[in-house]
């Protein structure tokens, strides 16, 4: 249990205590789960654009779902589970996502600035609906901007993760998306 | 064609692609300067006034506060076409312009002590539209502007730089049209290119004159000239850039921003960064320059062009960094697109108290164009002319000349577009669809869908001069020295591809260095789909460079004449003998760098070329219009990296392209001079829910003077599109449409639904 002067955060699997307040706060009140991850924990994959909720860049996982990261409280994430563009890799193996893997293959960005959130939306719809249609995808993503329009390609990638995914699922294979699961936001109560 | 090349149009993942996927790639915004302050710019309510006092104490109090930094404070340096632009001025010219600079221990107390600052102002009449600021008696932005009519032309491009078109006797060729128009159009919307990452800059100053700028930019050499001329020369400016988050050329204007950092490092004497927040990026930074074309056509019955006279008046808004640039290339650009021997085109670039425009995705072309088709298409219309037959017509072929941007005349001797043309107008079904002027191509009650076609082309892939260095290291590695910043084109990766083909050295063995220019040769940068032609051709010299010395050398330890000799995969072997041979650290020694040399000097004889179709379905109950279809096609010569070029060709649609003609503006309240919609919910974006059906066709057609065959055409991308949807709309509706962007209401207006907002105009 996290008293009041800390916060407890479990981001990318590691738990991380900070304080809250006082002449050695690592979080003050006012800070957002963005500025968090990025200024106090050295997570600088997660990008801000708007900072204001409209754009999708600094999307995250917060216990399994899609969040804008600059739109959460830090101090009202206690015991919540995030997971980062950093954490989508296997942390013991190096292995990239298939979603990340795919859009390697397919270049699925241009600038890339907007692509880590691009990643975690498409990877929360996975989550919670390993075969959407395409429709579902371009729904799941509507509330990222990409000025590049690099969307072309991300649909692409993304559709062949799902396809691939649903291969997998077909010869009895174990899906990485399930494995993501256990290793990140499977387990969505507090842990503390 | 790409079945002889390795690397060379064969689809590689980006250079960067993993960290890109891993949250490993690092921006502008993620660099940190130990011990860096963090500034903000308290900015004017107003869009129009002299600041007469200005009280500071109470801020300079706050604890944290280092600098706080007023007209009064900071140093005289200026930038702009007419120096206009200052690090801090006594007078505001728009809702948002710097009046005062703070630098503190962090934004949050910066931005509480721009609260603390007390200022007092004396109210000034503002302008918002071009033809009221040269109206007699308007209110005059600069003293040394009469009537705000900025100096055309620019020393950038020498003594006869191109101010407008003065070609033939256009009373002749008027003489000999079948048919005259007149009219006009407004492409003035101030659509902003909106890059993700917002503009943003750290100064470093050190004593007692230099200072180096960490930039988000996609040109740090540009820059640094820009920066030199700024300080006025009195300053040893280093420029250092990187992934920039987006730019689309806009991050060119960050020229004030860096003044503003510097003074703030120089009264610190501590790094100081300088971003904008997203508001900022969209109230006070950088917009498309607003274009206003009245023009009189004359055109003969076979779709020839005989004359075009007019006036062209540009919104630069509150300054200009590199309109009257933007001018001259324009006015090249037409003369691209339209073989007219007759022309009477005046220009006048007019301040206006708004946000300044700049360089967005394209140098003026896009602008003048969306304007100019609008009216041709009048004639065209009474001549019944096919507009893609008009454009095949009257698009430059080899043997054809034009004058440029330096008021030169060029011979054209690059390729024939017909055949991409012709093969975008198959792809597209446009034989089809296009059923006529103003005639729908399928009618579904209030619904109608209509078609239309733009073309473009710029001679800007050769532009200005690139140098590059190739280092060959002895364990059989390769180093471009280039400032080719990663800024979306994924041009770094692909110089990385040719210097890779030229050593043939496996792709993971190229690396570009940093945009630094402490560290790299002078390149003008990745602009004006130059990356390719010109920034490759001197990246693949200087690898050719590179190799040769190094065939020398082994040709001395293997006592093999040079001609005779090869290299794969850092061995050099006789070419007869590839299975022997030696490597590169036999060949040079562990203790030994090869440095090659390369340089592009401006060609002006290529253009490039795109041509976009759209497919458009007006609800005219609603006014509303759904993009349904878009289709481009070009010719690249060799496609260098086919996914990366089709991602540049995909983003026709944002950064400020055919968006605009649908519903991208700035939307500026004319009682108050505020930007309305500057914030990302307000401000209309595309979603990967609305997106068109896309098709991208690419002939591949050598172009000779590139060792590859290679031109770029991604800048371009974005230009043919908004005139082609204007066209669309208009035949689908039935009415000649002739300004941007078609909302609702100007939709409805023009089917006499709705009144127009501006009565004296209405919408056609």
């Amino acid at each position: 249990m996290s008293d009041a002067s800390t916060v407890n955060l479990c981001v990318n699997g590691q738990v991380h205590v900070l304080t809250v307040g006082g002449p050695r706060a690592e979080v003050d009140v006012t800070d957002t789960l963005s500025h968090t991850l990025r200024e106090t924990l050295g997570l600088t994959g997660t990008k801000i654009s708007c900072d204001r909720g409209a754009c999708g860049c600094c999307t995250v996982l917060v216990d399994g779902e899609a969040m804008l990261s600059c739109m959460l409280l830090t101090v009202e994430l206690n015991g919540r589970h995030i997971v980062t563009v950093e954490g989508l890799a296997d942390p013991d193996t190096g292995a990239l996502d298939p979603l990340q893997q795919s859009f390697i293959d397919h270049t699925a960005f241009q600038c890339g600035y907007c692509t880590p959130g691009i990643l975690m939306s498409a990877k929360a719809l996975l989550l919670s609906n390993p075969r959407p249609s395409g429709d579902d995808v371009r729904e799941a993503l509507s509330g990222n901007f990409c000025r590049c329009i690099a969307h072309y390609h991300v649909l692409e990638a993304v559709e062949a993760t799902i396809a691939a995914t649903a291969g997998a699922v077909a010869s009895g294979a174990e899906t990485v998306v399930t494995e993501v699961v256990s290793g990140g936001a499977s387990a969505p109560g507090r842990f503390s | 064609m790409s079945a002889e090349y390795r690397y060379i149009g064969k689809p590689t993942p980006r250079k960067d692609a993993h960290d890109i996927v891993t949250g490993d790639a690092h921006y502008f915004g993620d660099l940190v300067v130990p011990n860096m302050l963090h500034a903000r710019v308290l900015r004017s309510p107003h869009p129009h006034a002299v600041i007469t006092a200005v009280d500071a104490s109470k801020a300079r109090a706050l604890p944290g506060v280092k600098a706080v930094l007023t007209a009064a404070d900071v140093p005289a340096w200026r930038a702009g076409s007419q120096r206009h632009l200052r690090v801090l001025d006594t007078t505001v010219r728009y809702v948002g312009d710097s009046v005062a600079l703070v630098a503190a221990v962090s934004e949050a107390v910066a931005a509480e002590a721009l609260a603390l600052i007390d200022v007092e102002y004396e109210l000034l009449p503002a302008v918002y539209d071009v033809d009221e600021a040269l109206a007699p008696g308007a209110v005059g932005l600069y003293a040394d502007s009469p009537g705000n009519v900025l100096r055309p032309g620019t020393r950038w491009f020498g003594p006869e730089c191109l101010t407008g078109l003065d070609l033939g006797d256009v009373v002749a060729g008027f003489a000999e049209a079948d048919v005259v128009v007149e009219g006009e159009a407004r492409y003035e919307g101030l659509p902003n290119p909106l890059p993700p990452e917002s503009p943003g800059v750290v100064a470093s100053w050190q004593e007692p004159n230099s200072v180096t700028l960490y930039l988000s930019t996609q040109a740090a050499h540009q820059e640094k000239m820009i920066f030199l001329a700024a300080f006025g020369r009195t300053v040893d400016v280093r420029t250092v850039g990187g992934a920039c988050g987006g730019s689309y050329g806009s991050k060119f204007m960050t020229v004030q921003l860096s003044m503003q950092a510097t003074a703030l490092s120089r009264a610190t004497g501590r790094p100081v960064r300088l971003r904008l927040t997203k508001e900022e990026h969209l109230a006070a930074f950088g917009l498309r320059i607003g274009s206003r074309v009245r023009a009189k056509v004359g055109m003969r019955r076979d779709g020839g062009l005989t004359a075009i006279s007019g006036d062209w008046l540009v919104d630069t808004g509150c300054y200009s960094l590199t309109t009257q640039a933007q001018v001259a290339v324009g006015c090249g650009e037409a003369q691209v697109a339209l073989r007219c021997a007759n022309w009477d085109l005046h220009t006048k670039v007019v301040c206006t108290n708004r946000p300044a425009s700049g360089i967005v995705r394209g140098f003026g072309g896009q602008e003048l164009k969306a304007c100019l088709l609008p009216l041709l298409s009048l004639a065209m219309d009474e001549l019944d002319i096919d507009p893609v037959e008009f454009m095949k017509k009257n698009y430059v072929k080899p043997g054809d000349s034009y004058v440029w941007r330096d008021g030169h005349r060029y011979v054209y001797r690059g390729n024939d577009y017909t055949p991409a043309m012709e093969a975008g107008a198959t792809a597209f079904g446009w034989r089809d669809k296009w059923k006529g002027w103003l005639r729908p191509t399928a009618v579904d009650g209030p619904r109608r869908i209509g078609v239309g076609v733009g073309v473009h082309g710029n001679v800007d892939i050769g532009e200005s001069v690139s140098e590059a260095y190739v280092r060959l290291d002895p364990d059989g590695r390769a180093v471009i020295y280039s400032p080719a910043s990663e800024h979306g084109t994924g041009q770094p990766s692909n110089l990385c591809k040719m210097v890779a083909e030229v050593l043939q050295l496996p792709l993971e063995r190229v690396s570009v260095t940093q945009a630094d220019t402490a560290l790299t040769p002078y390149d003008m940068g990745p602009v004006g789909s130059r990356g390719t032609y010109a920034m490759g051709s001197a990246s693949i010299r200087a690898a050719e460079d590179a190799r040769r010395e190094l065939l020398e050398l082994a040709a001395l330890s293997l006592d093999i004449p040079p001609e005779e000799l090869d290299t794969y995969d850092g061995r050099i072997f006789r070419k007869d003998a590839p299975e022997g041979g030696i490597s590169w650290q036999a060949a040079m020694g562990p203790e030994r760098t090869i440095m090659g040399r390369g340089r592009f000097e401006p060609d002006f004889t290529l253009a490039n070329c795109m041509m976009t179709f759209a497919e458009v379905r007006v609800d005219t109950e609603t006014g509303q219009t759904e993009l349904l279809r878009v289709v481009n096609a070009t010719d690249a010569g060799q496609i260098i990296d086919p996914p990366g070029l089709e991602n540049q060709l995909n983003g026709c649609l944002g950064s400020a392209g055919i968006d605009t003609a649908l519903f991208e503006e700035t939307v500026i309240d004319r009682s108050t001079g505020r930007v309305l919609n500057a914030n990302m919910a307000d401000y209309k974006w595309r979603t990967f829910a609305q997106l068109p059906e896309m098709k991208n066709v690419v002939l591949e057609t050598p172009v000779e003077s590139h060792r590859f065959h290679a031109i770029g055409v991604g800048e371009v991308s974005t230009a043919p599109g908004p005139a082609a949807v204007l066209m669309a709309v208009s035949n689908a509706i039935g009415v000649h449409l002739t300004e941007y962007p078609l909302t609702p209401e100007r939709v409805l207006a023009a089917l006499g639904r709705v009144k127009s907002r501006d009565p004296e105009r209405g919408a056609a």
